[in-house]
């Protein structure tokens, strides 16, 4: 589905189904460098379970048109500004990685707008090594690589994939591939240069979920643990073995954890 | 600081697609037989239907043992996934019925499979499919039979029985050039030799019944997506990106990003069409690529023992091998085939026919069979067999004369081939 967002087409995936403002909605939002179809499975279960799924392409990314935004904040203000586009009124939000700080930033803005929070793959501050920010800058594909072989487990480097005949670090890294340049460069930027996490999460009052990957190399789970100490009354879920991508790694895991928190 | 990078390709080979059976331990996969799955409960039962949650409904459309082989060779091929089918052919009409309907076109190499020839010769054109067959060498050919409802270029990495090596950067950057996906028959070379995913190609897919399982006793298939083709840009791909009214109304390319194809293709394709691979199978060809590094090596290394030894004989008229400096494809083969250009090579023999059936009733280790890519050693007389649909026309054009002799080096010392094929070659001549 095709919004349009601050005068550029926002591009939304909702299974195809019709939204209705009377139906809880569920907004997801997409780590770096990647677009809706991170969380393909576990939005179309919401929009076939009574829920507006919207599972976004941040401007610059997959089928949005735009630049990339180059603040965490920006991007949570869009998110905003997609409900408004979409004539919904609140929302749960959940997001991975870079989207993770994204709907956190979104939630201490607009709290009025937000019932519920997912934060998967979270992080606050979300530091972003030298050599990767230098690949991203340099658009090399080296970037991708490190961020392929560090966002997912040991084990999901071997396979296993839910999802039968999907090879899941060909598919992520495909998917990395489609990026325009410079998109990376400026999502990890946003994360790296994103200082507000504290003070955000110490204005969350909604029900808020992490869900972590105890083999995380990116945000490895000590690294969200002083997000969780603010969000006072948060559940965590930490899955055993998992890294980075999560829906991918563990979709059933994510989307169980997830199944009577946001809706 | 040096890229991370994953693990390499003999280690893929033996892992890829599979961990220890989380219930018993169990190292080799294990062989799921079973035409269905159990549902957790109804809601269960619903989300798999719909594509909510991954996992296993029906073994027509997926199975675990047949998972891992899929994941398996996309991770050896680079690609995004695989689907596993019955059979090479069924591989190769999996890809077509995905992509095209009435009315749409195909660019193919001349030089093919005498079933792939007869798939799109004679049985398409039934359904309203046309192609047009190109010398493979001949890059003006490819482009200028390219018409507006052309929908794939479709070639043999090493064409069957001349062994013409496609120039897949070449063809590629063709038929991207008219927003077409390349689909290559990666047969002869699997991806040991190369993967064409790097040099351009779009879609692949392999008689797994050859060089993959490696030893003679399945037949099976393998579709791969390179996950790398923008159907939505392309704008000639219907199926792919405008709504299907049998799932829905999914649009595949809104559903997944890098695997529109792979999706319809599994969703439609195996569900419509049914040709799916036995979990035995799978099983059998997960076992033959375990050990593809080592045994393509010495595929390679026997056949260049045989190639020199038959280029040096009087009986011997010429020898089709690429890795020949008369070959006319000698200097691209260098470049896209460094490792060794397979173990299927024609030779023709002196005194036509009649010499060439003496040849290979004499043969003791070669057996006279239809098939390659086994590890044992195997001849056969193409004009009469594989390719004996083909008129005489169609036979010259893809290099194939009376006297043409098609070997298939196995894995016997060499040198037991090579006396072989002496004794055999000196007993053609007395005919």
């Amino acid at each position: 589905m095709d919004l349009v967002v601050d005068g550029n087409k926002a591009y939304v995936y909702n299974a195809g189904r019709a939204l209705d403002a009377k139906r809880p909605s569920v907004v997801f939002v997409h780590g770096a460098a990647n677009d809706h179809s991170a969380f393909l499975l576990q939005s179309r279960y919401f929009a076939y379970h009574g829920c507006n799924a919207l599972a976004v392409d941040l401007p610059g990314h997959g089928r949005s048109e735009g630049s990339p935004l180059p603040t965490i904040g920006a991007m949570a203000d869009w998110i905003a500004a997609v409900l408004d586009a979409a004539k919904l009124g609140e929302a749960a939000l959940v997001g991975q990685s870079m989207g993770s700080l994204v709907v956190l930033e979104c939630a201490a803005r607009h709290p009025q707008r937000i019932r519920a929070l997912a934060l998967i793959g979270t992080a606050a501050p979300m530091a972003v090594g030298d050599a990767l920010m230098r690949a991203a800058r340099e658009d090399s594909h080296d970037a991708l690589d490190m961020l392929n072989v560090w966002g997912h487990s040991a084990a999901a480097q071997i396979g296993g994939n839910a999802v039968p005949g999907m090879w899941m670090t060909g598919a992520y890294l495909r998917l990395l591939e489609r990026a325009k340049p410079q998109v990376l460069h400026v999502d990890l930027k946003a994360c790296a240069d994103y200082a507000g996490g504290a003070a955000a999460a110490a204005k969350i009052r909604c029900p808020t979920l992490f869900v972590l990957g105890s083999r995380d190399l990116m945000t490895p789970p000590r690294n969200a643990q002083d997000l969780r100490s603010a969000i006072v009354g948060h559940r965590a879920v930490v899955l055993d073995g998992a890294g980075h991508a999560l829906m991918a790694e563990r979709p059933d895991a994510v989307l169980d954890a997830l199944i009577g928190f946001v809706a | 600081m040096a890229a991370p990078k994953s693990f390499r390709f003999d280690t893929l080979s033996l892992h890829a697609g599979q961990a220890p059976d989380p219930q018993f331990g169990a190292r080799a996969t294990p062989i799921y037989q079973t035409a269905s799955y159990v549902f957790r409960d109804s809601d269960h039962a619903a989300s798999l239907f719909n594509m909510e949650r991954g996992g296993h409904v029906y073994s027509r459309i997926s199975n675990p043992t047949n998972a891992v082989l899929e994941e398996r060779i996309a991770a050896l091929e680079g690609g995004v996934g695989a689907i596993a089918v019955a059979s090479g052919q069924a591989a190769m009409h999996l890809a077509l019925s995905t992509l095209l309907g009435a009315g749409a076109h195909v660019v193919a190499s001349q030089s093919l499979y005498g079933g792939s020839h007869n798939l799109l010769a004679y049985t398409l054109p039934r359904f309203g499919v046309e192609t047009t067959f190109v010398d493979p060498r001949d890059l003006d050919a490819w482009r200028g039979a390219i018409r507006p409802n052309t929908r794939l270029v479709f070639g043999e990495t090493l064409g069957n029985p001349g062994l013409d090596v496609l120039d897949v950067p070449a063809v590629a950057e063709i038929a991207h050039a008219a927003k077409l996906p390349l689909l290559v028959d990666s047969t002869f070379t699997t991806p040991y030799l190369m993967r064409p995913f790097d040099l351009g190609a779009d879609l692949l897919f392999h008689s797994a019944t050859k060089f993959l399982s490696g030893h003679g006793i399945v037949i099976g298939g393998l579709l791969v997506d390179s996950g790398r083709f923008d159907w939505d840009a392309s704008g000639r791909f219907p199926t792919l990106t405008e709504p299907y009214a049998g799932f829905h109304g999914m649009d595949f390319t809104e559903e997944s990003t890098v695997a529109a194809f792979l999706l319809r293709a599994r969703r439609e394709g195996l569900r419509d069409f049914g040709a799916c691979m036995a979990p035995v199978t799978a099983f059998h060809i997960l076992q033959g690529i375990e050990t593809l590094p080592l045994r393509m090596q010495r595929h390679v290394d026997n056949t260049r023992k045989v190639v020199e030894f038959l280029s040096t004989q009087a009986a011997v008229e010429s020898v089709g091998y690429p890795e020949l400096a008369s070959h006319p494809d000698h200097a691209l083969a260098k470049k896209l085939l460094p490792k060794g250009s397979g173990a299927v090579f024609s030779f023709a023999i002196k005194g036509g026919r009649p010499a060439g059936r003496k040849f290979i009733e004499t043969l003791r280790v070669f057996s006279h069979l239809a098939n390659v890519g086994d590890a044992k050693s195997l001849v056969i007389h193409p004009a009469t067999t594989t390719h004996f649909r083909m008129d005489d026309a169609a036979l010259a054009a893809a290099g194939i004369g009376p006297g043409t002799i098609r070997l298939s080096i196995g894995l016997e010392d060499p040198d037991d081939l090579v006396e072989d094929l002496g004794r055999s070659l000196a007993a053609s001549q007395k005919v």
